[in-house]
């Protein structure tokens, strides 16, 4: 399932990628494409902190309690610190879910399967509870966020897009980085044998924790991000429970092949999205399921194997 | 590994290259592309959604055909047919800002018209000004909009819950406490959804109550479900348990139907007034069932409130609305054909100054101020800087038309602008906490 | 005390509603190991077909009686219809598949059926009130409670009782039991394992069904309204424990009568409290309160 993931190619190809992206969607496509694309990538960060506790055999149905912090996070900054700078709300974003992650983590950590999905579903909805009430929290209206600065000036939406891209690649980088110690090649071992890895003197759950905490982390930024380039948040659209299962279909859709998959997976989400919602405005959650399902179905390697298909000059061996 | 990716890497290229070129068709002149976005979805979709995008397909296609009566009897907007697009509300204010970007960015129209929940409003406008969009907000009533900030390219034909509420807080000070009324009469309370309508509502109706009726006393624990929760088991309870027996609700859609029918069953009616600032859509609905003697608003001289108003527009909108679709207009109905109107009248009005096909920025000078008749009433475009609408606004009592079997409504009082919302460049909260100076009532 | 009575009359009602919604949820986890996602597709298909008998039904004035002959043929008919369908040709090919893939395919289901309501019964909400208004109020405690919404209660005490006299009384119920046991164990000894998972996802997707039908006389019936409940449900055989029986009726008794007293003390919060209860089970007590025993493997 994760063959590949680890070359040392992965990153310059991950690194031309994004440059590709951005650069097309800066100067070449239209920019309600460019929109997509940077809405993928922004989603993709959080897809690629859920494929990073996936490789442990967690999988999380609360993960929008993270990139819902995130985005609360900038959103809060902005209101009663008047932050509007990409740097500290990126920075912001990622402290805050970084720090819950953190302190949720002692817990979560225990948990394994289904009783991890359901607790972070308990956390996420929670958070959704006090969001949707509080009205000193912008209950169900949510919050706008201002169009982002930089050092002062007005960042504009191709500033925003270069600097989407910019955090993209580091994320690129630290995840690669990370995946290719040996600490996280420690929890591919806990996915084996979690007892063995205990017999080798290493501490399964700190490792768990080390995960988890970078994948919140990841997720955070992924909130804060969007909510940089929406321009709004809110708890359905950021914390339901219903975001959580997108994340986890986008995922899934994506593949665990290859830590880029998950900004392909997110951001052809995006686009059948917008097709769907715009031809068939009463079918677009059908639309989307059906997609679900025929993944499942006939594309269990999501749509990184397809990638891996089409090469003639690499087969890899089962 | 390497190859495979530069060949992924190529096909993306391409397919976005080619992609890129396809959406690059060309406005003409004699169309204009306008998105309408209501709600086709959810609980809001039947009695709000679907009656508002009927509204404003009557008056597009009569328009576009040059049938309507006067003074909006030129074929046209500018001379162009208008293209509706009609795209759903639903799914929160992030989704739709997302959608609203789309439809400039990709659809590439003209214009905006649309939107009902508050929330969405609030998410939208500041998007509208940052893409240049002209957006008209058909119906949507946190008066945060404005107040918050003005709105360079944001219109809003709908006067706010300021005036909706205050105007229920004067109706019970003129009809309900007529007669004698003893303390405990005097208590209110309310139920309302928790987002900014619902949460501005009840307060401008508090600030209200205290200036119209001081001797009354408003609860300590008023209701705020969430948006769209439909079971109001619990509340109905909290409610009843609690002495006030003036009730406000700023309850739409489906969520209103849902608590009249739990709250009928449970005898509510015989203990408690219910005071509702925009509850027309359950009328019909309900239909017999409807309890007589709840005091409804309509949020202006729409839906129930106008149904045997005889203007003559007013009485060919309901004709051709029945006759299309089988049933009176509602409330959404007529602010979204408001919408329309508003932008034919100042896509007209700039074409006439300009001399030919007005740009945005000349239909946006047009429509600054501008005063227009609406079915039965006039609209003002005098506050927020000549962006937000205010009109009269009336209630009346509910009371079941037996000769015609149908719903009706009497003891009709409509209060005029000045009269229920704050002078041009006042905020709404201190104009009402200070007595609300300089308001003249009919 | 009258607020006692009104805040135990509110909570109970919830809990009832809440406890034949979450008894089907379930009973699928504990036999099939399914967190069914779905289950808000089964609600709200119940309650749609439920709401148009009725509204036909009391339309043209037939006996009162058959509301209720409608209400429980509508989850009948949608458990079957529907739980054959998704049972045979889509969870049956991936029982071997990783769990959390099923919880997501259940996922995309719930979406699927949920706009299959839009095209079938378009989007105006239903109001099927007849058999609420017929049975009007009734005043306990000082206020008024609507006899139907009481009658909540009955069906939830009779749908435990009948769940309970099958699962210990009767051989089926004995061959359920030793498939939620141990699944390896249950095949060896020649149980039919597949017509098991069968008929269990049925009876569970009827539950739903049955849910909702009989919840939409209060309420007004439109698309989306299904989308809470699923969350709601899952806190309740949470905390009760996934895939007990006694556990979904503690587990919705606790949310029902926190949330009450929640709105009437607290408002603000009515939703918060009902997770942080569902968290804090599960930090406590991961399986949930009445978790069913858990066979030992070497």
């Amino acid at each position: 399932m994760f063959k590949g993931i680890l070359k040392e190619q992965t990153i310059q190809v991950g690194i031309g990628f994004v440059f590709i992206v951005v650069l097309l969607g800066t100067f070449i496509l239209p920019e309600w494409m460019s929109n997509n694309f940077m809405y993928g990538l922004s989603r993709g960060l959080a897809v690629l902190g859920l494929m990073i506790l996936w490789r442990t055999n967690l999988v999380s149905f609360g993960h929008a309690l993270y990139y819902g912090f995130g985005a609360y996070a900038v959103a809060m900054a902005q209101k009663y610190l008047g932050v509007t700078d990409v740097f500290l709300r990126i920075i912001i974003a990622i402290a805050a879910a970084g720090l819950l992650g953190f302190v949720l983590g002692f817990i979560l950590r225990r948990y394994r399967e289904i009783f991890f999905a359901m607790l972070s579903l308990a956390f996420s909805m929670v958070l959704y509870g006090l969001l949707a009430k509080a009205e000193f929290l912008g209950s169900t209206d949510g919050m706008s966020i201002s169009p982002s600065t930089m050092f002062g000036f007005e960042l504009g939406r191709f500033g925003l897009f270069y600097f989407i891209g910019f955090v993209v690649i580091l994320s690129l980088i630290f995840a690669h980085a990370y995946l290719r110690s040996s600490l996280g090649h420690l929890t591919t071992a806990i996915m084996d044998n979690e007892i063995r890895v205990e017999y080798l003197g290493y501490s399964v759950e700190k490792a768990i924790h080390i995960k988890y905490v970078i994948s919140a982390c990841l997720a955070g930024g992924a909130g804060g991000l969007m909510a940089a380039a929406l321009g709004q948040v809110d708890p359905d659209s950021m914390v339901l429970w219903s975001v959580s299962g997108e994340l986890v279909f986008v995922t899934i859709m994506a593949g665990l092949g290859n830590i880029l998959a998950p900004f392909v997976g997110a951001i052809f989400f995006e686009f059948i999205r917008t097709y769907a919602y715009e031809f068939a405005p009463q079918a677009w959650q059908m639309i989307i399921g059906g997609t679900l399902l025929a993944i499942i179905f006939f594309l269990p390697g999501g749509l990184w194997s397809l990638f891996q298909k089409i090469n003639p000059f690499k087969k890899e061996k089962k | 590994m390497k190859l495979t990716n530069l060949k992924t890497l190529g096909k993306i290229a391409i397919t976005g290259l080619i992609a890129s070129i396809l959406p690059m068709s060309v406005n003409a002149k004699d169309t204009v592309k306008v998105g309408v976005v209501s709600f086709l979805t959810g609980p809001a979709a039947g009695p709000f959604g679907t009656p508002a995008k009927q509204g404003a397909e009557i008056v597009i296609d009569a328009i576009n055909s040059g049938t309507m009566p006067a003074p909006y009897n030129t074929k046209g907007f500018a001379g162009a047919t208008m293209n509706p697009i009609f795209s759903d509300e639903s799914g929160g204010g992030t989704k739709q800002v997302g959608l609203f970007r789309d439809f400039v960015q990709k659809q590439n129209v003209d214009a905006m018209i649309g939107y009902i929940s508050s929330g969405n409003c609030m998410a939208i406008g500041p998007v509208a000004d940052e893409v240049k969009m002209l957006t008209i907000f058909s119906t949507c009533g946190t008066e945060r909009l404005y107040e918050e900030k003005l709105r360079s390219h944001v219109f809003r034909t709908q006067g706010n819950a300021v005036g909706d509420s205050l105007a229920a807080a004067k109706y019970i000070a003129d009809e309900y406490f007529k007669g004698k009324v003893s303390t405990a009469d005097k208590m209110y309370t309310g139920i309302n959804q928790n987002y900014a309508w619902g949460q501005d509502s009840y307060k401008f109706f508090k600030l209200g109550m205290a200036q119209y009726v001081p001797s009354a006393v408003g609860s300590s624990k008023p209701q705020f479900p969430k948006l769209f929760s439909g079971q109001y088991g619990s509340e109905i309870s909290a409610l009843s348990l609690d002495k006030a027996k003036i009730v406000h609700t700023s309850f739409w859609n489906g969520d209103f139907e849902a608590f009249m029918l739990q709250a009928l069953v449970r005898g509510f009616f015989q203990k408690k007034i219910l005071v509702s600032s925009v509850g027309g859509s359950g009328v019909d609905s309900l239909d017999k069932k409807f309890p007589d003697g709840v005091i409804m608003g309509t949020r202006g001289n729409v839906g129930l409130i106008v149904r045997n108003d005889t203007t003559p527009l007013n009485k060919w909108f309901i004709d051709s609305y029945k006759k299309r679709y089988g049933a009176y207009p509602l409330g959404p109905s007529y602010q979204y054909a408001r919408a329309v109107m508003l932008y034919k009248i100042g896509m007209d009005k700039a074409a006439k100054a300009a001399g030919k096909f007005p740009t945005q920025d000349q239909v946006i000078t047009a429509m600054k101020g501008v005063t227009f008749e609406s079915f039965a009433d006039t609209i003002e475009m005098k506050r927020g800087d000549g962006h937000q609408a205010v009109h009269s606004i009336a209630y009346g009592v509910t009371k079941y038309n037996k000769a015609k079997g149908e719903p009706g409504i009497e003891k009709v009082i409509k209060y005029s602008a000045s009269c229920i919302y704050p002078p041009a460049g006042a905020i709404s909260q201190k104009w009402v906490e200070s007595g609300m100076p300089g308001r003249k009532c009919n | 005390m009258q607020f006692l009575i009104t805040v135990l009359l509110d909570g109970l009602i919830y809990a009832s509603y809440l406890f034949i919604v979450s008894l089907g949820l379930t009973i699928t986890f504990g036999v099939m190991k399914i967190l069914n996602v779905a289950h808000g597709g089964f609600f709200a298909w119940g309650a749609y077909l439920a709401s148009i008998s009725i509204i036909y039904l009391g339309d043209n004035e037939y006996n009162s009686f058959l509301y209720y002959f409608a209400i429980f043929l509508s989850a009948i008919i949608v458990g079957l219809f529907f739980g054959y369908i998704i049972e045979r040709f889509i969870l049956r090919k991936m029982y071997n598949e990783d769990i959390h893939l099923i919880v997501l395919a259940t996922f995309g289901l719930f979406w699927i059926l949920e706009d299959l309501i839009l095209h079938v019964f378009g989007v105006d909400p239903l109001m099927p009130y007849y058999p609420a208004m017929e049975l009007g109020g009734i005043e306990l405690g000082g206020i008024f409670q609507g006899v139907y919404s009481l009658t909540l209660a009955g069906l939830a005490i009779i749908v435990a009782f009948i769940c309970w006299y099958f699962l210990k009384k009767t051989k089926y119920g004995k061959v359920l039991q030793s498939v939620i046991f141990d699944r390896e164990v249950s095949v060896s000894m020649g149980i039919n394992v597949t017509k098991v998972y069968l008929i269990t996802f049925i009876i569970g997707g009827m539950l739903g069904a049955l849910g909702g039908a009989y919840i939409a006389p209060t309420i007004s019936v439109s698309p989306g309204f299904a989308i809470d409940v699923v969350v709601m449900s899952f806190a309740v055989v949470v905390i009760g424990g996934m895939g007990s029986v006694p556990g979904a009726l503690i587990g919705s008794l606790i949310v029902g009568l926190v949330r009450a007293f929640a709105v009437h003390q607290a408002p603000i919060l009515e939703l918060f409290i009902i997770y942080a209860i569902m968290a804090i089970v599960l930090i406590i007590k991961p399986e949930g309160l009445f978790a069913p025993p858990k066979p030992r493997k070497i």
